[in-house]
């Protein structure tokens, strides 16, 4: 049994593809009962997020069955395969189990370590196993890989450093200001990356925001987005110490706030510090700023760095990851093998007994006169013929099962003594799951 | 027996000195845990031992350098380990725990032996008035600590160097309550310490003050935490100068404690 893995990412494929091929999680059934329901596909899982679309499954038939889940993607959303496949990509085997370790750890994310994946693939097998596509094999696959993905985070550092400048402003605040709950937060002008560093204060607990623009009807709309209150642009420093935070990101050709104004603002408020963050280019705060006791100065260069330092220290971690994964892996692998060579050598012990039993039954009622414990003494030599007859293939059928060639030896072995129920049993297996 | 306390009491504020001072600069989490543990096996030890010598001498034993030093000791790390309780910062350790590692370092290189209690500390004051100050001046320490991490942690900020370090220690808001609870606490007590001292002495000697030593130096450690309270309760004043007064206070408090014992002749000197 091989489990294989077809599907494209960020890395493959630009937005515009990847909301075309995306699954709606409102209609997962109907595609996950579809993907069982193709030719040599056993168990299926859909996995469809807003940076990647892939399909866990297992098959006997590797090359048949990826190719049979290109077309079903293709098919499903309309799209023409010549055009969809030069962003697909694929595993099979040991590189399909990597695959979707790495992908569960965060690894092969946009941004690396971000926590967001492992909820997004438990909630898509969430949904396999609802729908019952997904069985024994996936079941234990996905499980596995959400307890890789849960080492990789509580063994390395890979997830616990801000990599946006917004988070980083955030984090940074927290090392100044501790608790940020009782904290308030002023905006001074607009765009973008303040608007966003605003938002993930209030996320963070900040208890409240003042706004203000030199256009005031664009500060009282902002504030009424984030809940706060709007400020004329001109009393600016008449609310400036009732903030904790203030991000600066104006137009204005020049500093707006000096040395004199923060050493004014801290005395006002008590000492108590200031995290002025500039955004602007050219800056709003003048540099000096920085040299007044309690106010603390950081530009978006500052935090930019910050970033660079923590994606750096990822990096480093995402190395480690590897090797968590490649451990696991090697786990898995034997699991997975291990399963498919029990039945094999039941079935071989199975046919070998039933000949074993017709033959003697034969002898034994042919026989005339029997003579005393005849029939224990026959039971007990061709108990002993079979047992060394199996032994050496038991012992190559195991090994095998750990050197990955597992498919080989019970094609040969089907063939060879025509064992039939080899595969009904391995479905019964997987239902009985 | 009160001997073997006090030799495990030195080696396992010893080892836990270390564990903190690793923990600062490593990045193995192990290491804290450990440290707590140790501190609180040596304070363990560090108590059994002061309640042996307790009861085999009869009084409290803080009657000689020896005692004094150990006693301060145990009241540093007794109030060490409540805040790190109560506010979660392992990593105040290393700046706290080899300060008491130190003062029990000290007091072995003084005579150990039980002596007859002087017939003037034979009183009920000597309980109350001690203790307070030993609280109080526990509570400094504290300060001390907290006020150098806050420097350190300001020293980052300022100059953009936010590394592994950095990222360990507090934040500046939780260093400055902590220090500022330290100093409401130990503030009052020196001040009863300083008041009850006065009345004893009015008993014991015939007068309240007497400008002794150790007298005009507590009043001089007085008088500065009584300008860094004010002026945080007036003001709101806080951050580096008010850590670096917090720091000259607990070196003043330190040499009222030993240097007045040790080098300047007075009625407060029990060697």
């Amino acid at each position: 049994m091989n489990i294989i893995v077809v599907g494209l990412s960020h890395k493959t494929a630009t937005v515009e593809i990847r909301e075309k091929v995306a699954f709606s999680p409102n209609q997962i059934e109907k595609p996950l009962k579809e993907l069982v329901a193709l030719d040599g596909i056993i168990e299926g899982v859909i996995v469809s997020t807003c940076n990647r679309v892939e399909i866990y499954a297992t098959t006997r038939d590797i090359a048949g069955g990826i190719a049979r889940i290109k077309r079903f993607m293709a098919d499903y959303h309309r799209l023409a395969l010549e055009s969809l496949e030069q962003h697909l990509y694929n595993f099979h085997s040991e590189a399909a189990i990597r695959h979707v370790f790495r992908v569960a750890s965060s690894l092969d994310s946009m941004v690396v370590g971000e926590p967001q994946i492992l909820g997004q693939i438990k909630t898509s097998y969430g949904y396999a196993a609802e729908y019952k596509s997904s069985g024994i094999i996936l079941n234990r696959f996905l499980h596995k890989a959400f307890s890789v993905a849960k080492r990789v985070r509580t063994e390395t550092k890979i997830a616990s450093s801000a990599v946006s400048v917004a988070f980083a402003a955030v984090e940074l605040a927290k090392k100044i200001l501790g608790d940020l709950s009782d904290k308030t937060v002023m905006l001074i002008g607009a765009g973008e990356m303040c608007e966003l560093a605003a938002k993930h204060f209030l996320n963070s607990g900040a208890r409240g925001v003042m706004v203000t623009n030199r256009t005031f009807e664009r500060a009282r709309r902002l504030a009424e987005e984030f809940g706060g209150e709007a400020i004329l642009f001109e009393e600016l420093f008449e609310h400036l110490h009732r903030a904790d935070i203030v991000l600066s990101s104006t137009g204005a050709p020049h500093c707006i706030i000096g040395p004199k104004d923060a050493e004014e603002v801290i005395r006002r408020r008590r000492f108590k510090p200031v995290f002025f963050i500039d955004i602007a280019v050219p800056r709003d705060i003048d540099p000096r700023v920085d040299d007044v006791e309690n106010a603390y100065l950081f530009t978006v260069d500052h935090l930019q760095e910050i970033v660079q330092a923590n994606l750096a220290q990822r990096s480093l971690e995402a190395e480690k990851a590897e090797e968590i994964i490649d451990q696991e892996i090697g786990q898995f692998f034997k699991w997975l093998s291990t399963l498919e060579v029990t039945p094999a050598i039941v079935a071989l012990r199975t046919r070998f007994d039933e000949i074993r039993r017709f033959e003697l039954e034969k002898t034994i009622t042919s026989w005339k006169e029997l003579p005393p414990d005849a029939e224990k003494r026959l039971e007990a030599l061709t108990m002993a013929m079979m047992n060394k007859l199996l032994h050496t293939p038991t012992k190559v059928l195991k090994q095998a099962g750990q050197g990955g060639r597992v498919d080989l030896y019970i094609d040969a072995l089907r063939q060879l003594f025509e064992l039939e129920s080899l595969q009904h049993e391995n479905e019964e297996l997987e239902l009985e799951e | 027996m009160s001997q073997v306390f006090f030799s495990l009491t030195l080696a396992l504020y010893g080892c836990s000195t270390l564990a903190y001072l690793l923990y600062l600069l490593r990045t193995t989490a192990g290491l804290g845990i450990w440290a707590n543990r140790l501190v609180l096996a040596g304070f363990s030890a560090h108590l059994l031992s002061t309640i042996h010598r307790f009861s085999s001498s009869g009084h409290l034993p803080i009657t000689n350098m020896h005692e004094s030093l150990s006693f301060f000791g145990l009241v540093i790390i007794g109030a060490y380990i409540l805040i790190e309780r109560k506010y979660k910062v392992t990593i105040l350790g290393p700046f706290v725990v080899p300060v008491a590692l130190m003062l029990v370092i000290a007091s072995s290189a003084f005579p150990m032996a039980i002596r007859e209690l002087n017939p003037a500390l034979k009183s009920n004051w000597l309980w109350t008035h001690t203790i307070m100050a030993f609280i109080s001046y526990a509570m400094f320490t504290i300060a001390f600590g907290t006020a150098v991490v806050y420097l350190i942690q300001q020293y980052f900020l300022k100059k953009k160097r936010l590394g592994a370090l950095f990222q360990k220690l507090p934040s500046l808001n939780t260093l400055d309550d902590i220090s500022y609870r330290c100093l409401t606490i130990g503030f009052p007590l020196l001040t009863v310490a300083i008041i009850t001292g006065a009345i004893w002495a009015e008993k014991a000697w015939g007068t309240y003050w007497s400008w002794d030593p150790k007298e005009t130096w507590s009043l001089i450690t007085w008088f500065i935490y009584a300008a860094l309270l004010h002026s945080r309760l007036t003001t709101g004043w806080r951050g580096k100068r008010a850590s670096l007064l917090t720091i000259a206070g607990f070196l003043i408090m330190m040499f009222t404690f030993i240097g007045v014992n040790l080098w300047l002749p007075g009625l407060h000197a029990y060697k």
